[in-house]
């Protein structure tokens, strides 16, 4: 359609050679990587630390004045020009190069760790290395590769979130959440957690020694939140590790419904977690490619909810597995366990069921499917399983399967590697159990919703096109119906997009939150009466 | 079975497609040259800009009218003949109708220029327009100057989408101050003034006398009427508005003016056909409406009356309080109710005025002088809540209980600064008066007690 030369540019501005400044700022960024890539291929640095402080800051300084080079200069306002004439941001040939990229990164990084140059005694060497004195700093331990991945996703959440606050600079709501993101990121994500492990074997811990915490994780997103070894390490480490425990379970059981029945999931999705903190800055070059159709939707709505089944069957159990059967000794035995989670998935359902089963219409079904899955397999469990057994497998076996398929494949390697091919909420719309289960939350119980402006919609497609959920939202929006999806993050794009100010994300009574009548104002009032009788 | 064909699929002949499947069975048939699949018209720019492929502006799938029985044809329709009931197509096929819909919008307007047939010279209305732009205009090597010519809504888009690729943009305007024919002088000015921000040559009070050819009978250069100055230019946009698109109907025996004269049920003068939207002209017009409304909304609305008509509950088409919006580079702009502009200003309208010191924004409310009856508000940066000015308008509210309940208007995204305090400030300096701000409010705003 248009005859532009493909361009690496990653900042939505129409294809032009790069600038001067974009120039010597690529050269900058280019140069930090390549201190990695060095250190890959085993070059010794003498001086670690100086080097890797140089190398992160040059990458970080290089992104940020690209960007600022890309939108200083220009009014505020939308910077979609030219998106889909670069190779990079609309599946061109630098989309795959990239795609493959990172994907070839994620697998080296998930089950190759020694390329990385992890070495599991005695020094680390090539990149984890490189990163050993920042990490002795932080948490008085060398570094691992998670450490290593850790700081660049940090920075790249800085960085490419400098260059989202500039390109939004005129809409407070995005700049307000960015920040937030970052503050999320480098703070509870990273530095915290670090900082934690530095208190392991202190007499504040009793000796004990805490898992690797990030507060903002929540079970089901940490899948392994719940198993043995972090409950022997929170169990063990006095007042403050029980605290730590009773507070994972407040925040999926207490915390996230209060907040996301005053607020939708977004409090969570788009401004606190941190697979959607990186979505949002360096993938938000990618936001136009997640998929529309409602194929897609539907293929969304199996994928999700089965790993939402998955996940609570094998946390289930992982806890089965390792409580014991003798109420002397512990009041939580294996069948009270099991007739908790029963009791517990059997009262959510029927209060769905009861109370809201006029919204839930078309996904009673798959609900129903999940829970009846669950249901049976832990009735299942309770008769035909030994003690080494659960629901017929080791849970060994699921616990092993679930974090190499969805945690390893994928969270990562799918959901973050394919960013320039499916979007860059791939993880999010499609594996993600926290967010299936704060969707859940945002449909039936929540204040949330993006207001349809009457009748001002013209159709013309921006706000479906920039949905990062491959939201169809033009289908509510020109019938003049708001927009109440459970997969919504409310990232406020849609809003900021529309030409005609047509959408609103806003907290507001419960009562006609879904309007599933086609009230466009601006028409005769008889004709609206009549068009929403059938 | 009734057969009911609908010449063009603009949005006003999909709504009345839509709606006459959703109430009934009857066979729909949709004839349309320019497309296969209906797209939004309003969205063009954004295709040439990149910020969207032209499948994104298609709003629904393409297995949508095959699920709901809308049958598709590709064709153009020479003739109407009423007596027989039937079209020619491609003037080689007959399409029999039981109940035909002219729906064929608009055509650019061209007043005639000498040199307006030229290569490299067009208008910005259809799909083929839009390709026709990635010929004339790729790039800015292929053209160095764009001259445009017409400031309305159409012109400021396609200066825009030019801005886009780099090409310097002359814009040629007729009135004194851009598009004051419908905005407020304020507004008018707050436009000028972000036009030239955007380094688009503006030139008001400018005229086109002719366009010029090189030897290959391309657009060369630009002759200025007012001051007989030539302007070099590789491309010509022709945006001084549009007219209904009828010329196939001439012999048809349908009653005509500008636009196919329509009554209040929208019936031609011939049994059984009806036209909606940009091609329909009431015979009077409606409350302050225009006989011809080139509006989105009003193909939208037009669809859904014509509807119900064909479906056996014949009804009048009653549009309700007036709404519009754009977008001029990067503010947006919408309107409800009536605001005039300094030419069309009613004896009875009074009007307040407020802009940002700074920033670009800036809102004019409309008034009865008497009875302080609120008439309107054009706000330009500020999104305002349609179902709110709707209601307000409904309930004839005075213009103190507009200003005082300001809050609950607002539609901004969260976060953003409100300005309704300085806005009531400069109002009850203007008219010496002491009305406060209330705070917004939920209950009001969603009606719940
Ligand atoms: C660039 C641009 C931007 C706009 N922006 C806005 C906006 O922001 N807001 C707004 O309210 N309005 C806007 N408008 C106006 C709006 O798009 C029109 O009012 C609306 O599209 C008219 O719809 P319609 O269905 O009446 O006609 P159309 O959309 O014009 O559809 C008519 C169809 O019929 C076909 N046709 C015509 N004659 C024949 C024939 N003899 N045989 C077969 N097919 C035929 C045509 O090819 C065409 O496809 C804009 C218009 C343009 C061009
Ligand atoms: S619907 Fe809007 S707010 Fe929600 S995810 Fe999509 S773009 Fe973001
Ligand atoms: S961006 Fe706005 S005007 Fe365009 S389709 Fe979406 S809601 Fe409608």
């Amino acid at each position: 359609m248009s005859n532009y030369d493909r361009s690496m540019a990653l900042t939505g501005q129409p294809p032009k050679t790069l600038s001067r400044n974009q120039k010597i700022a690529t050269l900058i960024g280019f140069f930090g990587l390549a201190i990695v890539l060095l250190a890959a291929f085993n070059i010794n640095f003498t001086n670690k630390g100086l080097w890797l402080s140089i190398s992160l800051v040059s990458i970080t300084t290089g992104t940020i004045w690209f960007a600022w080079d890309a939108y200083s200069n220009k009014e505020p306002g939308i910077k979609n020009d030219g998106v889909w004439f670069k190779s990079i941001s609309s599946k061109g040939f630098w989309g795959w190069i990239a795609g493959i990229a990172l994907t070839s990164f994620y697998i080296i990084l998930y089950f190759y760790p020694e390329y990385l140059g992890l070495v599991a005694k005695g020094d680390n060497k090539g990149v984890i290395g490189l990163f050993d004195p920042l990490s002795r700093l932080l948490s008085g331990n060398p570094a691992s590769q998670w450490f290593v991945y850790g700081t660049f996703y940090t920075v790249a959440i800085l960085a490419f979130g400098i260059k989202f606050i500039w390109k939004y600079r005129h809409n407070r709501y995005e700049r307000i959440r960015t920040i937030s993101v970052i503050f999320f990121q480098t703070g509870f994500a990273f530095i915290i957690p670090e900082l934690m492990a530095r208190l392991n074997g202190s007499s504040v811990l009793n000796g004990g020694s805490l898992p690797y915490y990030d507060l903002k994780n929540m079970w089901p997103l940490n899948y392994y939140n719940f198993e043995g070894y972090r409950i022997k390490g929170f169990l063990s480490s006095g007042d403050i590790g029980f605290v730590l425990l009773i507070f994972g379970v407040a925040t999926i059981f207490i915390i996230s419904p209060i907040l996301t029945y005053k607020y939708g999931k977004r409090w969570y999705c788009s401004w606190v977690c941190g697979c959607g903190g990186l979505a949002e800055t360096a993938g938000d070059s990618f936001r136009q490619l997640s998929d529309k159709t409602v194929k897609a939707w539907k293929i969304e709505r199996w994928v999700v909810h089965s790993v939402v089944v998955f996940v609570t069957l094998m946390t289930t159990a992982v806890i089965y597995s390792y409580l014991g059967t003798d109420t002397s000794k512990y009041w939580l035995t294996k069948s009270t366990f099991l007739i908790s989670v029963a009791v517990l998935l059997t009262v959510i359902f029927a209060w769905v069921m009861l109370f809201k089963r006029e919204q839930f219409q078309k996904d009673a079904k798959y609900g129903a499917i999940g829970y009846m899955v669950i249901i049976l397999a832990l009735i299942g469990t309770h008769f035909l399983s030994g003690d080494g057994n659960v629901f017929l497998f080791k849970s060994e076996t699921l616990r092993k399967s679930y974090s190499f398929l969805i945690g390893s494949i994928f969270s990562g390697v799918i959901g973050t590697g394919f960013y320039p091919i499916f979007g860059n909420r791939v993880w999010c719309r499609f594996g993600c159990p926290m967010a299936a289960i704060l969707g859940f939350q945002q449909r039936l119980f929540s204040k949330f919703r993006i207001t349809t402006n009457g009748g001002q919609c013209i159709s013309c497609g921006n706000c479906s096109t920039y949905c990062e959920m491959g939201i169809d939202v033009r289908a509510y929006a020109q019938k003049g119906e708001n927009i109440v999806r459970s997969s919504c993050v409310g990232c406020g794009i849609c809003s900021a997009v529309c030409p005609r100010g047509v959408l609103k994300l806003e907290n507001g009574p419960l009562k006609g939150r879904i309007d599933s009548n086609q009230v466009l104002l601006g028409n005769d009032v008889d004709l609206m009466s009549l068009v929403n009788q059938k | 079975m009734e057969n009911i064909v609908i010449i063009g699929n603009g949005i006003a002949g999909v709504s009345a497609a839509r709606h006459i499947r959703k109430l009934s069975d009857k066979r729909i048939i949709i004839v349309s040259a320019e497309t296969d699949y209906f797209f939004s018209r309003t969205a063009l720019m954004y295709v040439y800009m990149g910020h969207m492929k032209f499948d994104h502006i298609q709003p629904y799938e393409n297995w949508f009218w095959e699920k709901n029985r809308i049958e598709l044809v590709r064709a153009y329709v020479n003739t109407v003949d009423t007596e027989h009931k039937q079209l020619l197509l491609d003037g080689s096929k007959i399409l029999k109708y039981d109940k035909l819909i002219i729906a064929t919008g608009s055509k650019p307007n061209k007043f005639g220029w000498p040199g307006q047939d030229l290569h490299g010279v067009q208008g910005l209305y259809s799909k083929q327009d839009l390709d026709l732009l990635e010929v004339n205009a790729p790039n800015k090597e292929v053209c160095k100057r764009a001259v445009i010519v017409g400031g309305g809504l159409i012109g400021i888009e396609l200066a825009e989408m030019l801005r886009s690729r780099d090409i310097p943009v002359t814009f040629l305007v007729r009135e004194r101050s851009f598009w004051d024919g419908v905005l407020p002088k304020g507004e008018s000015q707050l436009i000028n003034e972000h036009i030239k921000e955007h380094h688009i040559d503006l030139r008001l009070s400018t005229n086109l006398k002719e366009i010029k050819a090189d030897q290959n009978g391309k657009v060369k250069s630009i002759i200025i009427e007012e001051t007989g100055e030539e302007l070099a230019c590789d491309m010509v946009g022709l945006t001084a508005g549009v007219t209904p698109n009828i010329d196939f109907l001439k012999d048809s025996g349908i009653e005509l003016g500008k636009g196919i004269k329509v009554n209040r049920f929208l019936e031609t003068s011939a049994k059984d056909v009806y036209a909606i939207g940009d091609c329909a002209e009431q015979h009077e017009a409606i409350g302050n409406r225009r006989p011809i409304e080139a509006v989105w909304y009003t193909g939208r609305m037009m669809g859904e009356t014509v509807a119900q008509t064909i479906c056996g509950n014949k009804l009048e088409y009653k549009p309700g309080h007036w709404f519009n919006s754009a977008k001029f580079l990067d503010i947006e702009y919408q309107t409800y109710g009536w605001v005039f502009s300094s030419r069309g200003k009613q004896d009875y309208e009074e009007q307040f005025h407020w802009r940002h010191p700074s920033e670009k924004i800036c809102i004019t409310v409309s008034f009865h002088k008497e009875t302080n009856l609120f008439l309107g508000i054009n706000t330009f940066g500020i999104r305002m809540r349609h179902e709110i000015f709707d209601r307000w308008l409904t309930k004839g509210r005075d213009i103190d209980y507009v200003m005082e309940h300001l809050a609950d208007a607002n539609f901004d995204p969260e976060f953003y600064k409100q300005y309704e305090k300085e806005i009531v400030l400069k109002f009850n300096s203007d008219f010496s008066k002491s009305i406060q701000t209330k705070k917004k409010s939920l209950k009001r705003i969603f009606q719940f007690n």
